[in-house]
């Protein structure tokens, strides 16, 4: 389990990046903090001719907390941002979903924007940007844009990005403060990729306790993250007393799990139930993630 | 890195620059070589590595640092966890191009000089938390790092913090109360648990020396022990790093 | 007089190494090694058609190829059967490199060399293998059909075929009031030691001197495996197991190909080769164990004594039986567990499978046997509407009844006969540690919340320290450092430390002044290897036995010199001294001077032992005809027959009502291993089994597809428990039944932890949700389906 021989470059700038990217024709891989990259790299099941490593880049490792988001630059740990007082203040969802992505380890050196652009469909962040409605900038040598969540993710382990772009940021719109957030999810083991997740945005009338509207995101158990709105369901309800029946039926209607070696597609659906029966309880009441 | 490592009859790398070799070779053959500096458990080490070498095996074959074991080779079972800049990482993850500049520590880096063990060496070794002792030093490397993050840790947070580690042989049991225990002298000396130890014998070798290598170390160059650490010492002395290969580039000392 | 040790939980002498990276692991020891990387089989079966190496010449660093047409003929034929068994009728082995045949995904057939791993990596992925397709045998029931056969030449894909009875089990069982019969199901499983296999070879063409590492549990067998095959002397070749990163059983399979292939590609090609196995390799070409598929039928009268029982499984074993019957044999006998049972049949079938070979791994066939025999014991009690603990109690062999002798055939081809044990303590120890007695209670107050508690117990009887031998070398220096050798390897179970305890306690001197090698065939050559809990058993009693014979030559020197009767004298801080006056004796270290008559003296010390310095005998030889130079000693021990540790665990679990997911709240065991040498060390021993067993109850299973591919072959997918999901806190008793039959009075304690894991999780779990859990390992997703199929008692909306 060797990578095999590839080209290695370390622009210093944006500009030489994306030079670099457009250069290596198709066959270059950006490198940020590799925790999926290199193991794939090691078993052979990638083979770019060039690595471009952006971790000395200048310029992409900021996060940036603003009235309106949290801007988190391409080479920000998620350890950073689990770490970082202000984005958890501005946005409870980043540090409720960034501690169930691997382990302490992993996230030291994984990125944030790397997660996203990897579209795992069962890795976490995607779900909480597409919850949130956010996006990612991306640059290319000719070429600058912004693209919706909702557009980002193909298919599983595929984005939109092309081949010679780059991502150099996330944004994370921030909730209105009466909105709660929530994740819930369960692995075979802790850290693993969970077997169903899910994470819910609860708009809340915190003075009469009751729901106003709630949306959820599931994890590992659709292709794509995909926005599944439980208003209809749920509002009006009082925040303590919660009948998720219709919610939790319209959830499972809307997923698509398939059997694997850890689970069946049938436990799944049932289990994305459960995650989002609790992960709505747990943010109407205002309880910490489990 | 050896010149086996490379295509016979290379010139090697420049320092500095990327370098391409084997023009005449398949494509998916053809890969750069690089000069790196890195500072290892306090001291900068120097060599010209393939583009695809990764840091375990860097560690491992190129600087004769042995104690960074290699389980898995993808990141799982945390055996050849380092601390980079003081934050642990799987080094099997990491592309020795990619440290350039960077300051590792590793199991070797730890013990004081004089031999005494650092604290969550000497934890694990009272608490027997190590059989085998294969899995050991990834998670002594974690417990570093956990613990300089959360230094009085409940034994739940000890086992969601060092759960990113395998160990076929202990069942935990024992890996949970070094950690305790490590935790509780730690607290008691107030030492930053990522910096090697600084040893008991006031009498081992240069006591001036001794801490002046002492303070070159990765972990005490900043505050945070996350940003990158000042350069390795420049003189002469040498820390317990192993032999390096044989006829190997690897050069140390002043870059 | 010194702290007696032997019974001491002192700290490890072998951890400081580990613990600051001078551990020296086999791939630690070279750095400019040729490597060697393997084209190995991506079909279960299949014939190869042809192999083209065109493109992997291209590589710069490739130094050479091998396929089996390029082997010697000595090495183009099928590796040993290592333990023959007159049942076993068609035993087939693999090849070092495939002969025209691949059976496993995973198995060898091109070995490339070259610089680096990397390079030999890139060639081997180069190197292009056409192959016509064969239909796969996976699965036990599949093979047991017959329809596809692994091996074409054989009938069908039965290995052997073997039936044992003590009296008459048919007859007991029609007699019986009650009968009952069920089927139970083990998945496979693996040891996955975190260090994978690896092989390192020095050749010194100048000496012929074959120096060879491996990462093995066996090293005098693989030396004389690779000498016989490599047609060479033995005293020419030396195996050495250094540091060993866990091994769990896969490690003393021997010898696997590759630590033939890198020996003879040393020798070939005149350098340093080696050979470090990755992860996705360990999955695929090291061996595998566990998968059974076991037909139980019993007969019981009203107070569940057992009068009868009728055991038939099928035993997978893989594409090839290099370890012979072992497994199935182990499970054979050792299903009686602690149990008078006297009418038992138990028959078996061994069958060949396209998957990876089966050789024991941590339990060897127990865990499968003590979950056959448990849950009959459990469902016994459940038709009863009895206790679970009354069931067992009565059935229990007691503790006048030793030596208990079934009339059975162990698998090391003597009597099945217990030597010593308290079983009907050990279950009374157990329900007080567990609170067995409150249960019911606390179960039903859950209920009331909602909640689902459960708890189950086990017990077992595991026979260990099975010969034929081990030998132990003691010798004093003149420094007066002790060094100790034995031939087996260790892997972690700290026999450095118990084995200079040992040593420490017999000569009186401190622990540090004690060195043990082990697995070192230079140091010790005649050895038989570790597994089958025998290492303190057998190594520590040759070594006990081996420390005795210095003790006694240095009585008689210390007798000679002091003019004392040797009943006057004591060992204790180093000396051989007076007792009652410690201030007149000899250290052992000048003992051992004098014992070496010598004509040069090198220091002052020696000086006194020349032939001119001691006012000898002059009419008597320096070195009497009774007697050799020096202060050392080297014995045997060798049992008739293994001794019978036991235990019984109990565990607590919690499954969520709605995920399904089984939660332990409570593990408790009571261990029976005779006299404790470490008692730490034993704790940890039992602890990591308990970690395994929980790994292999709730996690770790080997998914192989219909077409033979493993699917879950990497740490991603293959779940081994990180911290978080072994329980925090094992409870611990242990009871101390010395064995009878060594001088030591031990008994293995490696294997116990993991024996008991899928019966006792099982009946908890069976406990907490009321339905059959006759099949594991168990996953939520699992249970969830056995739930819904019992409508049993559910959320189903997904309301917590």
């Amino acid at each position: 389990m060797k990578p095999p021989p590839f080209r290695h470059v370390a622009p210093r700038t944006v500009d030489e990046a994306v030079t670099a990217l457009a250069e290596a024709d198709g066959h270059g891989k950006v490198l940020a903090g590799g925790q999926s990259l290199v193991p794939l790299l090691n078993m052979r099941l990638a083979a770019p001719s060039v690595l471009v490593d952006v971790n000395g880049v200048t310029g992409l490792d900021g996060i940036e907390v603003t009235d309106d988001a949290v801007v988190v630059g391409a080479t920000v740990r998620h350890r950073d941002l689990e770490r970082h007082a202000a984005a958890d203040a501005a946005l409870p969802v980043l540090r409720q979903a960034l501690v169930h992505v691997a382990h302490p380890v992993i996230r030291n050196r994984g990125t944030v924007v790397g997660s996203l652009v990897h579209a795992d469909p069962a890795a976490e962040l995607p779900a909480v940007l597409v919850l949130l409605g956010g996006h990612v900038d991306v640059v290319s040598r000719d070429d600058r844009r912004s693209i919706d969540a909702e557009a980002l993710f193909v298919a599983p382990l595929e984005s939109s990005l092309r081949p010679d772009e780059l991502a150099v940021s996330a944004t994370f719109p921030r909730l209105a403060a009466t909105t709660a957030t929530a994740v819930r999810e369960l692995a075979r083991r802790h850290g693993d990729y969970a077997m169903a997740g899910v994470c819910v945005a609860v708009d809340r009338d915190d003075e009469r306790a009751t729901v106003t509207g709630a949306r959820a995101v599931f994890i590992g158990v659709t292709d794509t993250p995909t926005l599944v709105d439980l208003g209809e369901d749920l509002a009006g309800q009082g925040c303590h007393d919660l009948d998720t029946v219709a919610a939790v039926a319209r959830a499972r209607d809307a997923i698509d799990p398939t059997d694997d070696i850890h689970a069946t597609a049938d436990y799944r659906r049932h289990l994305a139930g459960v995650m989002l029966a609790r992960a709505l309880a747990d943010a109407a009441t205002g309880r910490e993630d489990a | 890195m050896t010149t086996d490592h490379l295509p016979s009859g290379d010139p090697g790398g420049t320092p500095g620059h990327a370098h391409d070799h084997g023009s005449d070779l398949p494509a998916d053959l053809v890969e750069s070589t690089h000069a790196v500096s890195v500072t290892v458990n306090g001291r900068l080490r120097r060599a010209t590595v393939p583009a695809r070498r990764l840091l375990s095996d860097f560690l491992r074959h190129d600087l004769g640092l042995t104690g960074t074991h290699v389980g898995c080779e993808h990141g799982v079972c945390g055996c050849c966890t380092v601390l980079l800049d003081g934050a642990a990482v799987r080094a099997c993850l990491l592309l020795a191009v990619g440290v350039d500049g960077r300051a590792v520590t590793t199991i070797e880096g730890l013990a004081a000089e004089d031999g005494t063990l650092h604290p969550v060496q000497q934890a694990f070794h009272d608490e027997h938390g190590l059989q085998c002792g294969f899995c050991t030093p990834g998670f002594v490397m974690s417990a570093c790092d956990f613990l300089a993050d959360n230094a009085t840790p409940t034994r739940a947070e000890i086992r969601e913090g060092m759960s990113g580690n395998l160990c076929r042989c202990t069942g935990y049991q024992n890996i949970t109360a070094a950690v305790e225990t490590a935790a509780a002298r730690l607290a008691e000396t107030g030492q930053d648990p990522r910096a090697r130890c600084a040893g008991n014998d006031p009498d081992s070798g240069s006591g001036a020396v001794a801490r002046a290598r002492m303070g070159a170390t990765p972990n005490e160059a900043g505050t945070t022990g996350r940003g990158p650490a000042g350069q390795g010492p420049s003189s002469t002395g040498a820390l317990d790093d192993g032999p390096g290969d044989p006829g190997s580039a690897v050069g140390e000392g002043d870059a | 007089m010194t702290t007696r040790l032997f019974g001491q939980g002192v700290p490890r002498k072998e951890d400081r190494r580990l613990l600051t990276g001078a551990g020296r692991f086999v791939d630690d020891l070279s750095h400019d090694a040729w490597e060697v990387a393997i084209v190995r089989s991506p079909h279960a079966h299949a014939r190869i058609v042809d192999i083209d190496v065109t493109e992997a010449l291209d590589v710069p660093d490739l130094v050479a190829i091998h396929t089996w047409e390029d082997l010697p003929e000595r090495m183009q034929q099928p590796l040993p059967l290592l333990i023959p068994h007159p049942a076993l009728t068609a035993p087939r082995t693999q090849f070092v490199l495939a002969n025209g045949e691949v059976n496993h995904v995973g198995e060898a057939i091109v070995m490339v060399v070259a610089r680096t791993r990397y390079a030999a990596e890139d060639a081997a992925d180069r190197i292009r293998v056409d192959y016509e397709f064969l239909e796969p045998v996976v699965g036990i029931e599949r093979a047991a059909a017959g329809d596809r056969r692994v091996h074409d030449e054989l009938d069908d894909n039965v290995a052997a075929h073997l039936v044992q009875e003590i009296g008459d089990a048919r007859a007991a069982i029609d007699a019986a009031p009650h009968t009952m019969s069920f089927r139970l199901d083990v998945e496979r499983s693996a040891s996955t030691p975190l260090e994978t296999r690896g092989v390192y070879a020095r050749w010194d063409a100048d000496e012929g001197h074959l120096r060879l590492y491996s990462s093995t549990q066996a090293p005098t067998s693989v030396r004389a495996a690779v000498a016989t095959i490599l047609e060479m002397d033995f005293q020419d070749v030396e195996c050495i197991a250094p540091d060993v990163g866990g091994g769990f059983g896969v490690k003393i399979m021997h010898p696997w190909p590759e630590e033939v292939l890198v020996p003879w590609a040393a020798t070939v090609l005149g350098h340093d080769v080696k050979f470090t196995e990755d992860r996705r390799e360990h999955f695929i070409s090291a061996n595998h164990e566990r998968g059974q598929v076991q037909h139980l039928e019993v007969g019981f009268d009203d107070d569940g004594r057992i009068l009868g029982i009728d055991f038939t499984f099928l035993h997978d074993h893989g594409a090839y039986i290099p370890y012979g019957l072992i497994v199935p044999i182990i499970t054979s006998t050792q299903f009686l567990g602690p149990y008078r049972i006297s009418d038992y049949r138990v028959e078996f079938r061994s069958l060949y499978t396209n998957t990876v070979p089966v050789t024991p791994y941590r339990g060897a066939g127990r865990p499968q046997a003590v979950f056959a025999m448990e849950r009959l014991m459990d469902k016994v009690a459940a038709e009863l509407g009895k206790d679970r603990t009354q069931v067992r109690a009565i059935n229990l062999i007691q503790p006048d009844e030793f030596p208990w002798e079934f009339g059975l055939t162990f698998q090391d081809g003597r009597a099945y006969t217990y030597d010593s044990g308290d079983y009907p303590t050990s279950l009374d120890m157990l329900k007080d540690l567990v609170g067995w007695d409150d249960f019911a209670r606390r179960q039903a107050e859950a209920r009331d919340d909602g909640r689902l508690l459960g708890i189950g117990l086990a017990a077992y009887v595991e026979g260990t320290g099975v010969g034929p031998y081990e030998g132990g070398h003691v010798l004093v220096e003149p420094t007066g450092r002790v060094q100790v050798a034995t031939g087996l390897s260790s892997q972690g179970q700290g026999h450095e430390t118990v084995f200079a305890q040992i040593v420490a306690d017999v000569l009186g001197v401190d622990l540090d002044d004690v060195e043990v090698v082990v697995g070192d065939s230079s140091r010790m050559q005649y050895a038989v290897g570790t597994f089958a809990s025998r290492a303190a058993v057998m190594s520590g009693n040759a070594i006990a036995l081996a420390a005795n014979k210095v003790r006694e030559k240095a009585l008689r020197l210390a007798s000679e010199a002091l003019e004392v009767d040797p009943a006057d004298l004591e060992f204790a801080d180093g000396q051989v001294r007076v007792v009652g006056s410690p201030d007149t004796g000899l250290p052992l270290k000048m003992l051992a001077t004098l014992s070496n008559p010598l004509r040069y003296a090198f220091d002052e010390d020696a000086a006194a032992a020349t032939q001119f310095a001691a006012p000898a005998d002059p009419d008597r030889p320096p070195v009497g005809d009774d007697d050799e130079p020096g202060l050392e000693g080297t014995d045997f021990y060798s049992p008739v027959r293994s001794t019978f540790a036991s235990g019984m665990h109990a565990v607590v679990v919690e499954v969520d009502p709605d995920t399904s997911a089984v939660e332990i709240l409570d593990y408790a065991v009571v261990h029976d291993c005779g006299n404790l040498i470490n008692p730490t060390i034993v704790r940890g021993q039992v602890h990591g089994g308990v970690g395994q067993g929980v790994g292999g109850a709730l996690y770790e299973r080997m998914a192989y597809d219909e077409h033979g591919q493993l699917q879950n072959a990497s740490f991603m997918d293959f779940l081994m428990p990180y911290m978080t999901e072994v329980p925090d806190g094992i409870a611990i008793d242990h009871l101390e039944t010395p064995s009878p039959l060594n001088p030591l009075g031990i008994k293995g304690a490696g294997e116990a932890g993991v024996i008991p894991s899928a019966a006792v999780f099982a009946a908890a779990i069976e406990d907490a949700v009321g339905i059959p859990i006759d099949a594991m390992p168990i996953s939520p997703s699992q249970l969830h389906h056995l739930r819904l199929a019992a409508d049993a008692p559910a959320s189903t909306n997904g309301q917590p």
